[in-house]
């Protein structure tokens, strides 16, 4: 049955009007507007519709939205967008982290989560957060030296 | 000269023009798809016409907007379009500098054009390409008499300019999924089990329970199910698939996914070459590789929307060229192409012909019979597995003739495939509106001069040297047992895996080493520079013995026998499975537009290709593909990806040459033989799984 969920979306209140068991997926893209966390497989196995919730990497499409009323949710919107860009973001861009764009969302959001919970990470570490997010273009080594050096901006600017 | 897409696209005006906001507008018919292209493209042009990249507007691909180029196919944009951009460019700004003569009343040759400004004698003249716009006709053909700047005077290329596409998709934005449209209805397919496949009943109550006030449209053995929401249409499909009963649609044998079974297929045979070898006293070796047939696996499962209203229809694609998708929605439709537009938006990486062309056919066919209201359909994950077209599986058998002095000289390499091509222009809509008791329709067989059939498996089938007596023979399976179409480098990259891993073979028969004895068959200047630049780069003098399980190898090829020259090395460490180490990179790819576009082209094809040859095959079972998800269908991730190193051996005064399936073939090769030089043992068919790394151990 459809019922009013509430949560926070990207740092602000959220409502919908939805059945539980619904896809968080479905739900960001189709009723709140979040088109930029991606359909990729549907299975939990690609990675391109990470989401954050309470700070923490879960694939959206295994989620339902009834899991994540009244906890915290962060897309690839809710980073930053053009005029105020996380720096991973910047670092993606500078290094030209991307071919085909498809995977970045996802892979944006499980960058940030490794980097909050390890500002320092070795590409090892870079490597085994990243593992579970597919990306087909073979951009790999750039998305690891672009977390790499959006962490030492972060760790600079933090001791700054 | 003008190139062939400047005259079937002349009218100067459809490439560029100056517009009222202070920009040039460029067109090309190239799709961007994250390789770079309308980047690089925009390079060139902005180098001929003397203009500041900033300045410069690429317009988005659509029918009637963007000269009609084809498809963006075949690592040629940059060759093929980049010279009729250049010349309509180089054109458009002689007519220009005429004009401001004319007005300022002196001599051409006494002006220049320094961002997008005419001077005279180095002093500004107040005029640019904007005052005199309306002094220049540009909707006239070119004559192609205007002459390209030399390489050097191209400003703006060679620069490492920041790609035009990728801002949004770091702010999650930039495709065509991404589209909404104002009361767009979603639609999901459901596929047929096989081509010959009828639907003999669909319980459309039962699929009505589910989801209440669901349109379901049946044609044939076309099911849609068409929902306002994306929920419902998901949940509709699923309902749908329990409620269909198929009738007709075969078995497959999952045998036929092994490349050995592609020798038991029916086939037309080619031969073409030197004569058949004579008996002769010379020393033969030969061997047998093989590569499966190869998923595409684009991250995104492929979409498009379509919307018929009054007559007309507009169709949103992400495929690899406007205009063949406008061909292919009128057949499937029935309409008159000059009432069907179709717009470019991004899709994931297609490397080919994948799915993409799908969706969309299978929109139109639903939005004419449901006008007023857009139609978006979305494929599921295992659609894009199960019903795009695959890359074919190859079979080759390579045998050669070494005289005393363990010299090549006589090369004979018989290769076994489908069409590379099979399904082109085609879509899996059209055999479900139409179930078929044949093959399925495709693209026409393609006959060289000769006599023989294009394929695509006869890509660099020979190695890239010096061989006096040089053969093929293809036998070419057509129907293939699966639909099969374009994936990046068609039979290249297998040729090169299959030849380059030979090539050891040959010099380890006759005790040379794999660099020396390539370099003594190799008198193309430009090809030696970058296998030795290879040597230097990966330290090949350290290779150690064979069989320590540490394996080092290189290979080299030159793309189609005319292209950029590429070399790639491999450093492995090999227990159960293959560990990558480290891979290198050396490539002439001529006039580089965009350096760093250029790496990460190359790049990307070799962690793409080292993935094909370590762990990929589609696997066939039931009625088709068995590989529906990404668990069938592992492919490298990031903590298998090793470093990178690649060099450009920028000659610029050679015309620009493609770069993005360059690498795939040379870097298959070099793993190849670092993984032989590891085990002190060959393994000759991909996927290099821990199955086959234990059977050659075995064998040995």
């Amino acid at each position: 049955m459809a019922r009013r969920i509430a949560f926070q979306l990207n740092g602000a209140p959220a409502e919908v009007e939805a059945d539980e068991s619904a896809s968080l997926l479905d739900v960001l893209r189709n009723d709140l507007g979040m088109t930029g966390v991606r359909f990729g497989c549907g299975l939990a196995q690609c990675g391109t519709c990470a989401v954050l919730v309470d700070g923490a990497e879960e694939p959206a499409c295994a989620l339902a939205v009834g899991a994540v009323e009244g906890r915290s949710v962060t897309t690839v919107e809710g980073l930053g967008g053009p005029e105020d860009p996380h720096p991973l973001q910047t670092s993606f861009l500078e290094l030209q982290a991307g071919q085909c764009g498809y995977c970045l969302s996802g892979i944006l959001i499980g960058a940030k989560a490794l980097l909050d919970r390890n500002p320092d990470p070795t590409r090892a570490e870079i490597a085994k957060a990243l593992a579970w997010h597919l990306c087909r273009c073979g951009v790999h080594n750039r998305v690891m030296d672009a977390v790499a050096l959006a962490a030492r901006r972060l760790r600079e600017g933090a001791a700054a | 000269m003008i190139p062939p897409a400047l005259q079937a696209n002349p009218e100067l005006g459809r490439w560029v023009r100056f517009e009222p906001d202070g920009r040039a507008r460029i067109a090309f018919g190239k799709m961007e798809y994250g390789q770079g292209a309308a980047t690089a493209l925009a390079q060139l042009a902005a180098g001929e016409l003397d203009l500041p990249f900033a300045r410069l507007r690429v317009v988005g691909a659509a029918t009637g907007d963007v000269p009609d180029e084809g498809m963006t196919v075949g690592s040629m944009s940059l060759e093929t379009s980049g010279l009729a951009v250049r010349t309509a460019c180089a054109e458009v700004r002689a007519r220009f500098l005429a004009a401001a003569a004319d007005k300022l009343g002196c001599d051409p040759a006494e002006l220049s054009v320094r961002d997008g400004a005419f001077l005279r004698g180095g002093a500004p003249t107040g005029e640019d390409y904007w005052t005199l716009a309306g002094a220049v006709d540009l909707i006239r053909p070119a004559t192609g008499e205007a002459a390209l700047k030399r390489p050097d005077d191209l400003s703006v290329v060679g620069d490492s300019q920041p790609r035009l596409d990728l801002p949004p998709k770091v702010f999650g934005a930039a495709f065509l999924q991404d589209i909404v449209l104002p009361g767009m209805r979603h639609a999901r397919v459901l596929h047929q089990p096989a081509p010959q496949a009828r639907l003999k009943s669909l319980d459309e109550a039962q699929v009505r329970h589910a989801v209440p006030g669901v349109d379901i449209l049946i044609e044939e053995a076309f099911v849609a199910v068409i929902c306002a929401s994306e929920h419902d249409a998901v949940r509709a499909l699923g309902a749908a698939e329990r409620a269909a009963v198929w009738e007709g649609a075969g078995e497959l044998d999952p045998a036929l996914a092994e490349p050995a079974s592609l020798k038991s297929l029916p086939s037309e045979s080619f031969a073409a070459g030197a004569a058949p070898a004579e008996r002769s006293n010379r020393r033969r070796i030969s061997a047998t590789y093989a590569k499966p047939y190869i998923s595409h696996a684009s991250l995104a499962p492929s979409a498009g929307i379509a919307w018929f209203r009054e007559g007309r229809l507009t169709v949103w694609t992400h495929n690899q060229g406007v205009y063949p998708m406008r061909a292919l929605v009128a057949r499937v439709t029935g309409l008159d192409p000059s009432a069907v537009e179709v717009i470019h938006a991004q899709g994931a990486g297609c490397y080919g012909h994948n799915g993409a062309d799908d969706p969309p056919a299978e929109a139109a066919v639903i939005a004419v019979r449901r006008p007023g209201a857009p139609i978006r359909v979305q494929w599921r994950r295992e659609d894009e597995f199960g019903h795009a077209p695959v890359g074919t599986a190859m079979l080759i058998e390579l045998s050669a003739e070494l005289d005393a002095s363990g010299r090549l000289v006589d090369y004979t390499a018989e290769i076994w495939n489908t069409p590379h091509t099979w399904a082109r222009g085609h879509s899996v809509v059209e055999t479900a509106l139409k179930p078929l008791d044949g093959p399925p329709p495709t693209a026409p067989a393609r006959r060289l001069p000769d006599g023989t059939r294009f394929s695509g498996g006869l890509l660099n089938a020979i190695p890239s040297y010096d061989i006096a007596a040089r053969r093929t023979v293809e036998h070419v399976i057509d129907p293939p047992p699966i639909r099969t179409s374009s994936l990046r480098g068609l039979g290249g990259p297998p040729n090169t895996f299959a030849g380059e891993s030979f090539i050891d073979e040959l010099a380890q028969a006759g005790g040379a080493d794999p660099l020396a004895y390539r370099l003594s068959m190799i008198s193309e200047p430009r090809g030696r520079a970058v296998l030795q630049r290879l040597a230097e780069m990966c330290g090949w003098e350290r290779r150690g013995e064979a069989g320590s399980g540490h394996g080092l190898g290189l290979a080299y090829d030159r793309h189609r026998d005319r292209g950029a020259f590429c070399a790639c090395a491999a450093e492995v460490d090999v227990e159960a499975e293959v560990r990558l180490v480290r891979l290198w990179c050396a490539c002439d790819g001529g006039l580089i537009v965009n350096p760093d576009g250029a790496r990460n082209q190359l790049e990307g094809g070799m962690i793409m290709a080292a993935s094909w040859l370590l762990k990929e095959q589609v696997k066939l079972g039931g009625a088709g593909v068995a590989s529906t998800t990404w668990d069938d269908y592992p492919i490298l991730r990031f903590d298998e990806v090793p470093p990178i190193e690649i060099e450009l051996l920028n000659v610029r005064d050679s015309r620009p040459y493609g770069l993005g399936e360059i690498s795939a073939g040379p870097v298959m090769a070099a793993i190849s033989n670092a993984v032989a030089h590891a085990l002190g043992v060959r393994i000759r068919e991909a996927p290099f799984t821990r199955e086959k790394i234990a059977a050659a151990l075995l064998a040995n």
